[in-house]
Parts: structure tokens; sequence; C-alpha cells
């Protein structure tokens, strides 16, 4: 076992994990492929949420696979840095709601 | 964009042997991937064998006046190896016979073979059903001469193949020169304005778009609605199809690749995206290809292995149809390139 987390080419092993448990593992693959195809949203407009989110929850082999998949279906690096910022917008917007419950019970508390 | 070509750079990889040696070795020889020959005999089509031959490529020459940094002819202004007339004579005569029904004009820059026009206006004689000449756009705005390119495109009927690597100047330009996304702009825009590539026109315009970098191109038809899309709103040009074309790891994307360490992850990213349902449209299986000197490859990439025909007909002047036909083709780890996703040929995909 590599004496550090995250290798790249651990990605390529992504499948492996239906060994440990099939059924579980097939269901998730199918699903998770089934989402990524063109419907009312296209394939193209998924790639680019994808690749936002995996910036919000910090997956690194989920921003690898995206920036790719980007390039592959010619989305710029505009676009891509775009909807990397509308990660984080909502991402720190989330955390700055808090705020507001922060300000409540400040205030509860105090005279 | 590279300036030189790697055979003026004295670059290792300028050895076909040199290719071939990291082609077969590596990854393959580890056995962590399959060789291609392992996966053609899965399906029973190991030896692999030609169907009828449609499709006559010549190549005219690796001159041209790019340097794009993903060519795997290796082509650039240094390359002096151009045909001669008299290999065009012998091509020719089997232009006028053969039962291919296109004759495909590659290079290079086909245009620069001072040869070319002469070549052009006998090749269209023969009555061939489909004579494509593939004109990388910058070289109609390159010099004055060739400034009269599409109106002799038109006068032969010939269909024209570009490339064009993206509606935006950023990506163009980074894969084949600074100021080629303005020059091709250009070129298409009188492309047009001679006719070429209008919705009803019977003269052809196809666009060639290949990745500008170590990845696989997504759905042709999803890219040509972008391309029409973005290329008609910003420049009122048009065109008929677009062919996404895999880039493969040879001469000067190999190069690349291995360079930019992207090399292991590419040919792991062909093995996964290997469809066998691409492999009985792969190019080898109706195309010949001719090379500057008069060789014969089974194809455009074999030519630039230097792995000629397995047959005992391997040169224009001794050309045998039925001969050749009757060959085993020649393969290595690039055919991956052309089974990876909806497959690869020069008209695009295959599956
Ligand atoms: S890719 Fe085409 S235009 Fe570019 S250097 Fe090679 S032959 Fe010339
Ligand atoms: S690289 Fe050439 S020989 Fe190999 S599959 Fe493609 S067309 Fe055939």
């Amino acid at each position: 076992m590599a004496n550090n987390y995250y290798d790249p080419s651990d990605l390529r092993k992504f499948g492996n994990i239906t060994e440990w448990s099939e059924e579980l593992g097939n269901k998730f693959f199918e699903y998770y492929g089934k989402v990524f195809e063109e419907g009312a949203l296209s394939a193209r407009e998924k790639s680019l949420i994808a690749l936002a989110v995996a910036h919000v929850v910090k997956c690194p082999y989920c921003i690898d696979a995206y920036t790719k998949d980007g390039l592959q279906r010619g989305i710029t690096k505009e676009e891509m840095m775009e909807a990397v910022h509308a990660g984080a917008a909502i991402e720190s917007g989330a955390t700055l709601v808090h705020g507001v419950q922060m300000m409540n019970k400040y205030n509860k508390l105090s005279m | 964009m590279a300036v030189k070509s790697l055979k003026a750079r004295h670059n290792a990889l300028a050895e076909h042997n040199r290719q071939l040696e990291i082609l077969n070795g590596g990854v393959f020889a580890d056995g962590e991937l399959p060789y291609f020959k392992d996966k053609l005999a899965d399906l029973g089509q190991y030896p692999f064998r030609p169907n009828k031959l449609e499709i006559l490529q010549i190549n005219v020459g690796y001159m041209c006046n790019q340097v794009c940094e993903h060519c795997h002819v290796d082509a650039g202004p240094d390359r002096k190896e151009i045909m001669t007339r008299e290999t065009m004579q012998q091509c020719l005569e089997v232009i006028k016979n053969t039962g291919a029904h296109t004759l495909d004009l590659t290079g290079g820059a086909p245009e620069m073979n001072p040869n070319f026009r002469w070549f052009v206006e006998e090749a269209s004689k023969a009555g061939i059903k489909d004579f494509i000449v593939r004109s990388n756009l910058t070289i109609i705005r390159a010099n004055k001469k060739y400034h009269d390119l599409p109106d002799f495109f038109k006068k032969h009927n010939v269909h024209v193949i570009s490339s064009m690597p993206h509606y935006t100047r950023g990506k163009t330009d980074r894969q084949r020169g600074d100021g080629v996304f303005d020059k091709s702009i250009k070129a298409l825009q009188e492309l047009n304005a001679v006719g070429y590539g209008m919705p009803d026109s019977d003269l052809r315009l196809d666009l060639v778009y290949n990745p500008s970098g170590a990845f696989l191109p997504a759905d042709q038809e999803a890219m040509e609605r972008d391309f029409k899309k973005a290329l008609k709103e910003d420049f009122n040009i048009q065109f008929h199809h677009l062919f996404a074309i895999t880039n493969l790891p040879i001469a000067r994307f190999l190069d690349y690749l291995i360079a930019s360490e992207n090399y292991e992850d590419y040919m792991y990213s062909l093995v996964e995206a290997y469809n066998p349902a691409a492999v009985a449209n792969v190019m080898c299986t109706n195309t010949i290809s001719v090379s500057w000197d008069g060789w014969l490859y089974d194809c455009d990439f074999n030519q630039m292995l230097g792995l000629k025909v397995a047959s005992k007909v391997k040169h224009i002047k001794d050309y045998n149809e039925d001969l050749l036909n009757d060959r085993d083709i020649v393969i290595s780890q690039h055919c991956y390139g052309c089974t990876a996703g909806a497959g690869s040929s020069c008209q695009g995909t295959v599956a």
C-alpha cells in the first residue's frame, strides 16, 4: 500500500469497488452513468455542475476527471473557472448565512 | 507551437524504431495493458484483413507552412520530402484504374508541392467520385500565390477538408501557432464566398477537430453543433460536417505526451475507451496510403512509423489492387487511437 493518501492511479481502480459488494457497486455505476446522459440538461451542462461540486466536496479524483471531461467536451477554461466560482459562492454563502443564526443567538443572549 | 520538426531537432523520436520501441514496450511489455493484437484476437480478427478498397490516400510531401505541436507527420517548413512529378505520374496511372471511389490528397500542406496544381488537374480528369484535398486553411493566406486556392479548388470540384482545432482563438493558437486562428477564419470566409460549405452547395467543406492536448474528442455530433453555432454567430462562417479525430501517439504528439508526462495516462485512456464495434471500420480496412516517395502503407499513421504494407507489392510502380487487398494489416499499439470511443478515421468517427 502506498504511504500517501490520494494516488492519481487509484482513480483507474474506481470500478474495483464492485468486487467487495457487487450488487451495490453495479447499482451505483448504473445510476452514475444514467445521471450524466443527455436529459433535460445537456451532458455538457452536467459536466460543469459535476466540476463545481467536485470542488465543493474537494475530491481530487473528481476534479481531475471532470477537468478532463470538460476539455473533451470543448468546454473552455473560462467556463470551467466560472463553474468553480459558482460552487465556491454557494459554499461561502452557506457559511455566511449561518451568520444570521449567530446574530440571533447573540441578540437573544444579550440584554 | 514547435519551431522545428523533430527531424530537424535530431530528436530520437524522429526515428521510426524509437517510436515503435515505446509503443511496444512500457505498460504493454509489462502486461499492465493488453497488446492491440490481443484485442483483435478476442474478436477473431487477428491477423487483421482489409475489406474492399475505397480510398486512395496520397501524401504528396511532409513540407508544411505550420509546425503544429500535435502533428503525427512531423511536418514543417524544414521538411524537404516532397513527391516528384515522376511519382505523381505513377500515381495517376493507378488513379485511372483503381476501384476506389475516393482520392484523398494530404501532406504536410499538399499545396506547397510545386506540382500540386498540375497533379490536381490531371487527377480530376480520372472522374473519381470524391476528390478530397486536406488543406490546413492558413496556407490560403500564407502567400499571395495561394490566395486563389478557393477558386482553384472550386474549378476542379475538390472536396476541401480543413483542420480547425477550436472555435476560440486561444485554443487554436496554442496548438497550431500564433495567428493561426485569425488566418483560418479569413480562409474559411473566402471558401464560403466562392460557395464552399454553404447549406445546399455541392462544394463540400468539412472541418476536422482534434483535441489540443492529452484527452480524447467528445461526441462528434455535439461538437459539430457547438462549432456550427459559434462560427456562424461570431464570424458568419458555414461548413458541412465536423470530423472529430483522436490524436494518435505518433511523432510530435508522442513527443508531447512523453515530455508532459501524459504518455501512460493517455494510453490507459485509449485502451479503456477501446470499442470493439469500431474495429470493423477503421481506416486501414478500406484505404491504401501512398508516401511522397511512392511506398505503400495501410494508413497514414503506419506511413509515419515506417511500417510498409505486408504484401509482395510495396511500391506504387508495382501497384496491383488484387494482390494488395490480399494482405495482413500491420498493427501496433498506436491502433488503439482508431478504436477509442466512437472510433476515429480521417473521415471522423466510425462506430
Ligand atoms: S498538423 Fe497539418 S498543418 Fe499542422 S504541421 Fe502537421 S501537416 Fe502541417
Ligand atoms: S493506425 Fe492504421 S493500421 Fe492501425 S487501426 Fe488505425 S488505420 Fe488501422
